[in-house]
């Protein structure tokens, strides 16, 4: 239990070697909780009497931090977080080995005419790719990322959800998405939903969990939150708001519900948790906002990739042209980036 | 742990308002020197004079409420309603055309954020003016009956916590229902009325029909006392509220009095709690805590005051305070010298009588007036901060044990204007409601304004309301 | 007409539901129009006035709380027991205010029926005076009358009954309990009236009479700081005077004419708006 847990109580993912940190391969419960999910009733007990979430609140508060102006210095600094905090993602039909190494190449070096530009946290694809996505990333330090679980619906057995999983991690990646049932979940089966994270958990192994919610299809922030603490308690290293196929995906509210989740999870157990909001922010001003966000609701320790990251494809242009625009005192335009 | 991520300031630019090294008077449609002696008004921020104001004697009072009536007898009373309406539709527009000039003018003048006097005082400036616009041709409609009339000339005194949206909430329905008026802004916030003055000449507002006379209280005694004004309307401390109230005894003039509060803000063991502790830093620290209505006593159930205090600080703590005109600023600075030496007074009263005072760390600016948010844990209903209205960014913090308890200490006030109740329990929500003894209750919310939403206190937080229909009835009398 | 001696009435207060003498022992004499003795009646002190308050206040957390439904029950029940007690009634008026036998019934036949027009007021006010309010945001706004608490009321020297009516039953109406000092030298109608009053279904409390002299108990409820609003319909020469010292306490003030006003004539809502306070209630409207 709880191994990998920092002095000051958050848990050390090193991002610069992967699948060699200290995070355990058994469920990390903490002992606080242990008993919560001892039984069906109990779970629902303890998820349902979670302190509710006021939407127009919550909603007020996530625009208000929206206003927040970031200029000069503070956004030159913004950018490259964002960049290094980019799962750069790709999970179409027509994904090829091709298109992979394509995104690999651009993950490792985003800003070909600029090497001061970070490198992306990962690259994310879908479980059979996961190799090609390695192979490529070989020694940068850029994770490789694949989706599993029967992604986007979820819709399978556990023995197949768990065989994606093992194959994903077979294959290379050292961090899986995983999608959580939502239908288990809204029709209040919760200790089953809570159960087939634990499983998914320790067929990972040694890669780290990320556990999508999709909050879109939830609905409401209350089953936002008690589904991020579900996550948590079931071992989840991140958790994440969606697959990025369903509208609506990312959006600040729903971050915000996430990250109060996850600093509360901290104080209650010591035991720290990423986030990472996934479809939809497709603008540096979006990501700034985010950034804004952690430094206001959670606070500076989680501003790092091994604690927050951004599901996106096209934010990573955004912030590339912003990011010229910076250096350079004009405006940039489509064709000075890479096409993906 | 200090953060990776300091944030740049980020100021809006002055540049947009010019403002004049001297204002006069705003009498029958000119500016007019005063006959007193000018006085300065300052940036808190910076202690920069910004300008000079004029004040306006005896005389000059005198003569704007001559002016005011001349115009009610000739020209707004006579006009057709739908032609006033008209008049305070351009008005409403000017206001919007010209937001950012009055924000930063704002701003300016009082020391409150930036953020604030750009997304609540002129907006809502404006909305008052749009809203009451409406209503000048519909009158028969607000409940006196067919034609109701005028009251003639409001003599009208506004504070210096909301300058352009007090005289917002008095001007528009003053105006809309027919009558003409002379407004003292408060002496240390002037100058978005004499703004406002300018946007009547840019309305062709007739002249008369909005007189703006500067100065201090002998100004406005001058106004209320004034034996041709019709109506007083006033805005400001109980004291004073009181004063005024005994010197229109034995005379017609009607009167609606907004004055001090001393808010409950309860949350219960239910309550959602991350927007809870968003209510009431918004509740204490919204505007410096220079509201009326602020919700100065956090009533918290004990089974969660632990974790509500210590959210609380946590959130407190990122507060920023300092440059007003920063748009990253959340605290600017307090309004005057007087002011700052009140709240501190009290402070030292609280710290004395054994309530436990918090602070945030951080510096706060070297020139201005500035206060840092203060929570005051271990305070009893004893406590003169649990009775007093600071009118600054201090919270007193008490506990409950039962729904009654709350209740009875909410209501352990000489003021009853305004309470905050937090709980996700509906039928809770509503009994608390309808037990509390204050004029305006937010449930889940706070410190929410809008020009339908009837505002005003029960008991010494005053008489009247404003806004809605029943604020528009204050303005207006049965026709029989 | 019968030999026989009458019983004499003794006219005491009627304070908190009991019908006590004043605190103070004193007494003063009450004569019809003619100056003919008719009674002693209690002549209330300062003290009485304070215990009316203490009593007035007690009374007010159920008067208030009680649904606007059975408050129009209790007041319409109040107007029943008047109309049974006409006669009576309209021998007081009729004594006091120099009144023919038929102009004094008429005064009490409009007394009644204005008793019940305000009893039919109580569940009318919060849907005229209330309503919601279209806010600009996430929100449902709503606005309530509620009643202001403990109101003093100076009752009309004049008119005895009808005056008197016309300035208590709206503020019980709004939801008000009363400490009502009567005309000074028509006080029987008040008296006959706080019998009426412990006889229907009204709780001790909620009306206070007190027989004695406005000008001397006026001053001490205008300051007092435990009532809400004051009626200065009968004050006469001290109005200005109360209303400087209603101030004091911020209390919610009904100015009095120099006339007495037509008592007959349709009064709207003027005598119950000034007692009702407006409490706007919000909260966000989410999932």
């Amino acid at each position: 239990m709880m191994l990998g847990v920092t002095p000051d109580g958050s848990t050390a993912l090193d991002p610069a070697a992967p699948g060699t940190a200290t995070a355990p391969a058994t469920v990390r419960t903490p002992d606080a909780f242990a008993d919560v999910t001892r039984s069906d009733a109990a779970f629902r007990a303890f998820l349902h009497g979670l302190p509710g979430v006021d939407q127009v609140g919550a909603q007020a508060r996530a625009a208000q931090l929206g206003t927040r102006s970031i200029k000069t210095t503070a956004k030159a600094w913004a950018i490259d977080t964002a960049i290094s905090m980019v799962d750069l993602t790709t999970l179409e039909g027509a994904d090829t080995p091709g298109k992979v190494r394509s995104l690999a190449a651009k993950a490792r070096r985003p800003d070909p005419t600029d090497p001061g530009c970070p490198a992306v946290a990962a690259v994310c694809v879908y479980g059979d790719l996961a190799g090609v996505a390695r192979d490529a990333l070989a020694g940068t330090g850029v994770h490789t990322a694949a989706v599993a679980t029967a992604f986007p619906s979820g819709r399978a057995s556990r023995a197949v959800k768990l065989a994606d999983v093992a194959d994903a991690v077979a294959n290379g990646a050292d961090e899986i998405d995983m999608v959580i049932d939502r239908g288990a979940f809204l029709a209040g089966r919760y200790l089953d939903v809570f159960e087939e994270v634990v499983a998914v958990k320790e067929a990972c192994g040694t890669a780290h969990l990320k556990v999508i919610l999709e909050t879109g299809e939830l609905r409401t922030y209350d089953a936002v939150r008690r589904a991020s603490w579900l996550a948590m308690l079931a071992g989840g290293d991140f958790i994440k708001t969606s697959t990025g196929k369903v509208s609506p995906a990312a959006t600040l509210p729903v971050c915000l519900v996430m990250l109060e989740a996850v600093r509360d999870f901290r104080a209650a157990t010591g035991v720290q948790i990423g986030v990472k909001p996934a479809g939809g922010i497709k603008t540096t001003k979006d990501a700034v906002k985010h950034l804004v966000m952690i430094n206001e609701v959670v606070g500076a320790d989680w501003l790092s990739p091994d604690w927050f990251r951004f599901g996106a494809s096209s934010l990573l242009n955004d912030l590339l042209l912003q990011r010229q625009k910076l250096r350079t005192g004009h405006y940039s335009g489509p064709d000075h980036v890479s096409v993906d | 742990m200090t953060s990776m991520f300091e944030y740049a300031p980020a100021p809006e630019s002055r540049s947009i308002v010019d403002v004049r090294s001297s204002y006069g008077l705003f009498v029958d449609g000119e500016f007019t020197a005063g006959q007193g002696t000018p006085l300065p008004t300052v940036n808190p921020a910076t202690e920069e004079v910004l300008s000079e104001i004029a004040v306006a004697s005896d005389a000059d009072v005198d003569r704007a409420v001559r002016a005011a009536r001349r115009a009610f007898t000739r020209v707004w009373g006579p006009m057709r309603p739908a032609d006033r309406g008209k008049y305070l539709f351009r008005i409403a527009r000017l206001l919007q055309e010209r937001a950012r000039e009055f924000a930063v003018l704002e701003t300016l003048d009082n020391g409150k954020p930036i953020t604030e006097s750009r997304d609540v005082d002129v907006p809502l400036a404006a909305a008052h003016f749009f809203y009451h616009a409406g209503w000048a041709d519909k009158l028969d409609h607000v409940g006196l009956g067919a034609a109701p009339r005028p009251l003639g000339v409001a003599g009208q005194v506004i504070p210096w916590n909301f300058p352009l949206m007090m005289l917002a909430w008095k001007v528009a329905p003053a105006l809309a229902a027919g009558n003409t008026v002379v407004l003292k802004p408060a002496e240390t916030t002037s100058l978005t009325a004499l703004l406002f003055a300018e946007v009547c000449q840019q309305a062709d507002l007739p002249p008369g029909v909005v007189n703006i006379v500067t100065g201090a209280g002998d100004t406005g005694r001058a106004v209320v006392e004034h034996p041709d004004v019709d109506k007083v309307a006033f805005t400001g401390s109980t004291e004073v509220g009181k004063q005024i109230a005994r010197g229109v005894a034995g005379t017609s003039k009607k009167l609606s009095l907004e004055l001090g509060g001393k808010a409950a803000n309860i949350v219960f063991d239910d309550a959602p709690v991350d927007q809870a502790v968003e209510g009431i830093v918004r509740g204490i620290f919204f505007n410096q805590g220079h509201v009326c209505c602020a919700g100065s006593r956090l009533l918290v159930q004990e089974s969660v005051h632990d974790e509500v205090i210590a959210s609380l600080q946590r959130r407190v703590g990122t507060l920023r305070v300092g440059d007003p005109l920063d748009k990253n600023t959340d605290i600017g600075a307090i309004n005057s010298a007087e002011q700052l030496a009140r709240i501190q007074e009290l402070v030292a009263i609280g710290e004395a009588e054994g309530a436990h005072r918090w602070q945030p760390a951080g510096d706060l600016p070297s020139k201005g007036w500035w206060f840092k948010p203060t929570v005051f844990t271990d305070v009893s209903t004893a406590h003169r901060i649990a009775r007093d209205e600071v009118f600054g960014p201090v919270l007193s913090v008490l506990t409950f044990r039962t729904p009654d308890e709350a209740v009875a200490k909410a209501n352990n006030s000489t003021y009853g204007l305004s309470a905050g109740i937090w709980s996700e329990k509906g039928s809770r929500i509503l009994s608390i409601a309808h037990q509390l003894r204050a004029g305006v209750v937010w449930a889940n919310t706070f410190n929410q304004f809008d020009p339908t939403s009837p505002f005003g206190g029960y008991k010494q937080s005053g008489y009247g309301r404003e806004g809605g229909r029943l604020g528009l009835r204050a303005y207006l009398e049965e026709s029989s | 007409m019968s030999d026989r001696l009458a019983v004499r009435k003794t006219y005491k207060l009627y304070l908190g539901g009991r019908f006590p003498r004043s605190e103070s022992g004193r007494t003063y004499e009450v004569t019809d129009s003619r100056g003919r003795f008719v009674a002693n009646a209690a002549w209330a002190s300062r003290k009485d006035a304070r215990d009316a308050v203490v009593a007035a206040r007690g009374a007010f957390t159920g008067w208030s709380a009680a649904t606007a439904y059975n408050r129009g029950q209790v007041l319409y029940r109040v107007a029943e027991v008047m109309e049974g007690r006409a006669a009576q009634f309209a021998e007081e008026v009729a004594a006091g205010e120099g009144l023919s036998t038929t102009k004094a019934r008429a005064a009490v036949d409009a007394a009644i029926d204005r008793w019940v027009w305000y009893a039919g007021w109580t569940d009318k006010l919060a849907s005229v005076l209330g309503g919601t309010n279209p806010v600009a945001g996430p929100f449902f706004d709503f606005s309530v009358p509620e009643p202001t608490g403990v109101v003093a009321v100076l009752a009309p020297q004049r008119s005895s009954l009808l005056g008197l009516v016309s300035v208590l039953a709206p503020v019980l109406a709004t939801g008000c309990t009363a400490v009502v000092v009567s005309s000074k030298a028509r006080p029987l109608p008040a008296i006959t009236l706080g019998e009426v009053l412990a006889t229907s279904d009204v709780p001790g409390g909620v009306v206070n009479l007190l027989t004695g002299d406005a000008a001397e108990i006026g001053p001490w409820l205008a300051e007092h700081a435990d009532v809400d609003g004051i009626d200065l319909a009968g004050s006469g020469t001290t109005a200005m005077e109360l209303e400087r010292s209603a101030a004091g306490t911020l209390k919610r003030v009904l100015r009095t004419t120099a006339e007495e006003p037509d008592w007959t004539a349709d009064p709207g809502l003027s005598r119950m708006t000034p007692f009702l306070e407006t409490k706007t209630v919000w909260h966000p409207i989410g999932v």
